[in-house]
């Protein structure tokens, strides 16, 4: 086996085996309906985690995109709210978070500064315009956003996906070909791998790291969308934490911290696994929601010493 | 006047001064302290006052920063070291109906400190032993840590009836403030240590570059590792802190953002965060920019909510100002042919 695929086996393995530990202890646990409501619950986590795939894969962070999944739901409920058509209020806030994240990327390529740091401080700018329009919660009637938010999509067995789902399914399988099918993709590889080198081979370097940050701001804002079909409102504080969560199911995910490794087809398996924690303790009942939290600290910190591992392991072989 | 702007405090200084200006011109009577109910009264101690637990943290945060680390996970430790001490003081009465310590205050406050310097020794393993990336080593306990918290008190929020719980937050001691005599003890302290003794060469040191440190006799790891778990410390103190102004400990919101004020605060003291050049004296001053701001807009009538935007338009102008790239673009723009002379 491909030595970077053996991070992505084990947390495919972690997967099934989270998914048999819970059909065999829970009834009705094994339903077609079960997973796909993973998929359905946390589509815009999936959204936005393949848009930290990229950014993590060429070196980067960006803590900037769960205020920018609630600065959409606010920017959406308010559009909507002044009569705007649905359609046009989607491209504006898809519009929106791609300029917001190119700007983040654009500082952070042309000054040299920190994506922590910069991304830090457009999460507080994201949050504050959030504010800006609104400290209420704006409930959506559009007729549009009402039905695509009940709009059941079956597919045989009596099971069925939302919408927000498949545009989740659609932005992996594209993600996947973006990462690993284009120019584009080997660059942002290339980038995380030693800016550098990839500098030397005449790579685009500085093209290619604002367009990753443009292209997690515009993923932040269609989670937002897709959160807003979920939630059917507007609100400040939606989201809150999520890009930790993102980040978690990046490195679930077997993508290296570092840059240059990874897959986005794990994230999809970490995204999955921090859904299958959350089902299982529904199923159980007795466990209270701050397991979770628990839980997945204690997969970040196992994965995060696996990476340590697989790290110390190239070196001393080269 | 030059010698003067090119101090490391200058900008700090000049920022914090002129926040209280725009204060004193909208509100003749915002500077005036007077002396009410056997203590110091006004809004000047009021900021000092909640300014305290910021300027503790960031006092940590300053250290962890000044050798190239990263500690987000002040927060959560904030919310653990509350719950810890909420929940050995207890929320419970006595038989003659006064509220009575579940345990003595001393051991409540002690185990609360202990569990925050268990939480920063977990970080700095991380970082050291490990060899995570800071960010990423004390993410683990900002997720998992606020878990932690809320385990603890079992989701509640518990409210402490015990009076002498409340010194800590609310208390004075000479007429000032209990919590503004622990920020000040620890920041003079911390600046003996850094300014009388080798530590501070040797943190500079390690921030400049950690493996020249290393080579040149400096204790990197066990610095380091020490520099984390004093974070750890420095946040439980915080949590105590807090928690005893409110009379309670809330898992879910306590501490919450407090990692990215702290950030803040040692950003504009003028402590790089590129690491080794760091100013303990700035932070403090960081931390009272933080406060007044908060008091500032509050004053001014405007919503609350508009500071994090301020908060974020400060930020990109510190930074900005930090970069070598921008000052070089500032200079070409306002002086052009400046590099040609």
């Amino acid at each position: 086996m491909r030595r970077p695929l053996l991070p992505l086996a084990i947390t495919v393995a972690l997967f099934v085996a989270m998914a048999i530990f819970g059909g065999v202890r829970y009834q009705g646990f094994l339903s077609l309906q079960v997973f796909l409501n993973l998929l359905i619950d946390n589509a815009f986590l999936c959204v936005v985690a393949v848009g930290m795939t990229f950014v993590i894969l060429s070196g980067g962070i960006d803590l900037s995109v769960g205020a920018v999944i609630a600065l959409t739901t606010m920017i959406s409920a308010a559009l909507l709210h002044a009569g705007w058509n649905a359609w046009a209020v989607m491209a504006t806030v898809l519009a929106i978070g791609a300029a917001f994240g190119a700007v983040q990327g654009f500082l952070i390529q042309r000054f040299g500064l920190a994506p922590f740091i910069v991304t830090l401080a457009g999460m507080f700018l994201a949050r504050g315009c959030c504010y800006l329009i609104s400290t209420e919660s704006i409930p959506i009637s559009d007729a549009t956003y009402t039905a695509i938010a009940q709009a059941r999509i079956p597919v045989g067995f009596d099971a069925s996906l939302t919408v927000g789902a498949v545009i989740a399914l659609a932005v992996v399988l594209g993600g996947m070909r973006i990462a690993h099918a284009t120019e584009f993709g080997r660059t942002v590889y290339a980038i995380g791998g030693g800016e550098s080198a990839a500098r030397l081979m005449g790579l685009p370097v500085a093209a290619t790291r604002i367009r990753v940050y443009l292209l997690s701001g515009c993923m932040a804002a269609l989670a937002g969308v897709v959160m807003t079909f979920y939630m059917l409102s507007g609100y400040s504080l939606h989201a809150v934490g999520l890009e930790l969560d993102a980040i978690a199911a990046v490195v679930i995910g077997g993508t290296l911290l570092a840059g240059g490794v990874g897959y986005v087809a794990g994230t999809l398996f970490g995204v999955l696994i921090l859904g299958i924690i959350q089902t299982l303790i529904a199923f159980d009942g007795t466990l209270s929601s701050w397991w979770t939290r628990i839980v997945v600290g204690v997969l970040l910190l196992l994965f995060c010493l696996l990476q340590r591992l697989f790290e110390a392991r190239t070196r001393s072989k080269a | 006047m030059r010698r003067l702007a090119q101090h490391a405090l200058f900008w700090p200084s000049a920022t914090l001064a002129l926040l209280l200006l725009v204060n004193a011109a909208f509100n003749p009577s915002f500077l005036a302290i007077s002396w009410r109910d056997g203590h110091l009264y006004g809004n000047l101690i009021d900021i000092l006052n909640r300014a305290a637990p910021l300027m503790i943290v960031s006092l940590g945060m300053t250290l962890v920063i000044a050798i190239r680390g990263l500690d987000i996970s002040v927060g959560a430790v904030v919310a653990i070291a509350a719950a810890v001490a909420a929940l050995l003081v207890g929320g419970g009465f006595s038989a003659d109906g006064t509220a009575a310590s579940e345990y003595p205050l001393w051991f409540a406050l002690g185990a609360a400190l202990l569990a925050a310097t268990v939480c920063g020794l977990w970080n700095g393993v991380l970082v050291v032993k490990a060899g995570m990336q800071p960010i990423v080593a004390t993410l683990i306990l900002m997720v998992a840590g606020r878990g932690v918290a809320q385990l603890l008190t079992g989701g509640q929020i518990i409210t402490v009836y015990y009076p002498p719980y409340y010194v800590l937050g609310s208390g004075f001691l000479l007429g000032v403030p209990v919590a503004l005599w622990i920020a000040v003890l620890l920041w003079a302290v911390l600046q003996w240590l850094a300014t009388r003794t080798a530590l501070g060469l040797f943190i500079r040191a390690i921030g400049g570059n950690p493996d020249a440190a290393r080579v040149a006799g400096v204790r990197a790891a066990d610095i380091a590792l020490c520099v984390y778990t004093f974070c750890g410390l420095a946040a439980g103190l915080a949590g105590l802190i807090i928690s005893s102004n409110v009379k309670s400990a809330d898992a879910n919101s306590a501490g919450q953002l407090l990692e990215l004020d702290a950030i803040l605060a040692v950003t504009l003291g003028g402590t790089a965060l590129t690491g080794g050049r760091f100013s303990l004296a700035g932070t403090v001053l960081g931390a009272l920019i933080i406060q007044t701001l908060t008091a500032t807009i509050y004053s001014l009538g405007v919503p609350p909510e508009v500071n994090l935007v301020v908060k974020a338009a400060l930020v990109f102008a510190v930074m900005l100002l930090q970069s070598a790239e921008f000052r070089a673009l500032l200079k070409r723009t306002l002086r052009p042919g400046a590099g040609a002379a």
